[in-house]
């Protein structure tokens, strides 16, 4: 059998992740395609849960389709959409179905996503989350109810270390991983300088921290991530490095930025590994991976 | 504090009234006439706007306050005009729509929507501050409530949807936690935001809720 995520978080090895977004609608084909691409060429692979607040096939579903194909998914569970009954009856189902790490979120707003009339539940936040699956695992429910059978996943969650400003961030960072969090999953990062100052602080956390890698695929985009996503900053220069190739070639420039970056963060152990995000490019994560000099990782 | 109030669509007056011709029109001095949605002048207006809709409109009064006790002795004082009308259009909040609506045996409807209750920050500009949870975080969040000022309600900390202290809602609105370290940084007491809050209980009081005074 192969080894668990958080047996590859503990063995010290360069850690690599992925995600995936599950479609709108009951057409999995396209999301199967980006499981069989992603399985032996990352260590585990996240579902996202509605991301932005898009309605979408759900995460656990996407994580069951991982399973069945043998690879190792990671949960993504915000708060958004589910009060507390409905948050620790889907860890349940999660845990039997042999889904095993979870990555806990407070998640996008509602009025940023389709649905702008829906109800934002956030009765529980994102630490609240990780102290409920650590009561699930000693035993008991939100409600002081004993469990029948045990429980236990492998935790994450996430941090901006861009975000301006820092420090309450950081607080919140803290209370995570005193909660119980084992892995964190970094907001994109491009200022690697940047991100070596915010890794000289969590350093003193016993916390693995995988950065997060946006794949750039246009100057357009940079851009435009820089004027409306939230806690990420692309710099000029890589704005520059982008606009500098023809149109067709963007995206192969893109992965050649995300190899290089990964590849530093690599050779200079800056951090435990990455969480390459391809945002709807999936198919080209193992040419990321092969950009950094990591390809046919799982096998080695 | 005011309970803050906004005009519902003329559309959907209209569609309330459907099947009844003689309207009797009631604003309030209080909080509906401070926002400008049910005071002496509106009501005038929605007189003509629904003359211009074809309704018959009785009559018409400004209650003093709609929401107090006061207003089963102002409805008698105007029982005789109400007597023709088929129904009430009230133009307060719906805390005086109910109060109304428990005197008057006629269809009691409300030409506004209660948005919330809030204060007054600068002149005609009203903001919300309090959801009335049951269960006051305050002396933890520097006197600001993340419940009502964090478009999620967060107790922990803010989420990764701030930008340079805005919400990632709106450009335009702070970000609560960005406002509740800053005050906590000055007063020296960041301590309070560190410390783990544990999840809010939503039945303090199940609805509806009632206190009664011994």
């Amino acid at each position: 059998m192969a080894q668990s995520f958080r047996e590859t978080l503990k063995s010290g090895k360069f850690v690599v992740t992925s995600e995936i977004g599950p479609p709108k609608g009951t057409n999995i084909e396209k999301m199967c395609h980006h499981i069989e691409i992603l399985k032996d060429k990352v260590d585990a692979i996240n579902v996202t849960d509605h991301q932005s607040s898009v309605m979408r096939f759900p995460s656990i579903g996407g994580c069951l389709e991982i399973k069945e194909r043998g690879g190792e998914p990671i949960l993504q569970m915000t708060c958004r959409d589910r009060n507390q009954l409905a948050l620790q009856a889907d860890l349940l189902l999660a845990y039997v179905r042999g889904i095993r790490n979870v990555l806990c979120l407070t998640g996008d707003a509602v009025p940023v996503g389709d649905h702008k009339q829906a109800k934002g539940v956030f009765e529980l936040d994102s630490v609240q989350l990780i102290r409920t699956i650590k009561q699930m695992e000693a035993g008991t429910d939100l409600g002081g109810n004993k469990l029948d059978g045990e429980i236990k996943f492998c935790i994450g969650a996430i941090v901006t270390p861009e975000a301006k400003p820092i420090e309450p961030q950081l607080i919140k960072f803290e209370k995570k991983v005193e909660a119980g969090a084992e892995f964190i999953q970094t907001q994109a990062i491009y200022d690697l300088d940047n991100f070596k100052k915010f890794m000289g602080y969590a350093r003193q956390f016993q916390v693995k921290i995988l950065a997060g890698i946006v794949l750039l695929v246009s100057a357009r985009m940079a851009k435009f991530m820089n004027d409306n996503v939230p806690g990420i900053f692309v710099p000029q220069n890589l704005i520059d490095e982008l606009a500098s190739v023809p149109k067709e070639g963007a995206l192969k420039k893109g992965i050649e930025i995300a190899g290089r970056m990964i590849a530093q963060i690599k050779t200079d152990s800056i951090c435990d590994g990455v969480h390459i995000m391809a945002i709807g490019k999936e198919e080209v994560v193992p040419d990321i991976l092969a950009a950094a000099g990591l390809s046919n990782r799982i096998e080695s | 504090m005011k309970s803050i109030t906004r005009q519902k669509p003329t559309e959907e007056i209209e569609q309330q009234l459907k099947g009844m011709e003689r309207v009797y029109i009631i604003g309030c001095g209080t909080c509906a006439t401070m926002t400008k949605t049910g005071g002496r002048e509106e009501v005038l207006n929605m007189k003509e706007r629904l003359q211009g809709l074809g309704k018959m409109v009785t009559g018409w009064s400004v209650i003093p306050t709609a929401c107090d006790e006061m207003t089963e002795a102002s409805l008698k004082e105007i029982s005789g005009t109400i007597k023709s009308a088929d129904c009430i259009l009230v133009m307060s909040c719906a805390v005086g729509t109910q109060k109304i609506g428990s005197y008057i045996a006629k269809p009691v409807i409300p030409a506004v929507d209660t948005l919330f209750i809030g204060v007054e920050d600068g002149v005609g500009c009203f903001h919300e501050v309090c959801a009335q949870c049951g269960k006051c975080v305050l002396g933890y969040t520097a006197a600001i409530c993340p419940i009502t000022a964090c478009h999620k309600g967060l107790l922990n900390g803010p989420c990764g949807g701030t930008n340079n202290g805005k919400c990632e809602i709106d450009k335009e609105r702070d970000c609560a936690w960005t406002l509740i370290y800053q005050r906590l940084k000055e007063q020296g007491r960041l301590n309070l935001m560190k410390k783990y809050q544990p999840i809010r209980n939503s039945q303090v009081m199940p609805r509806p809720r009632i206190v009664k005074i011994s």
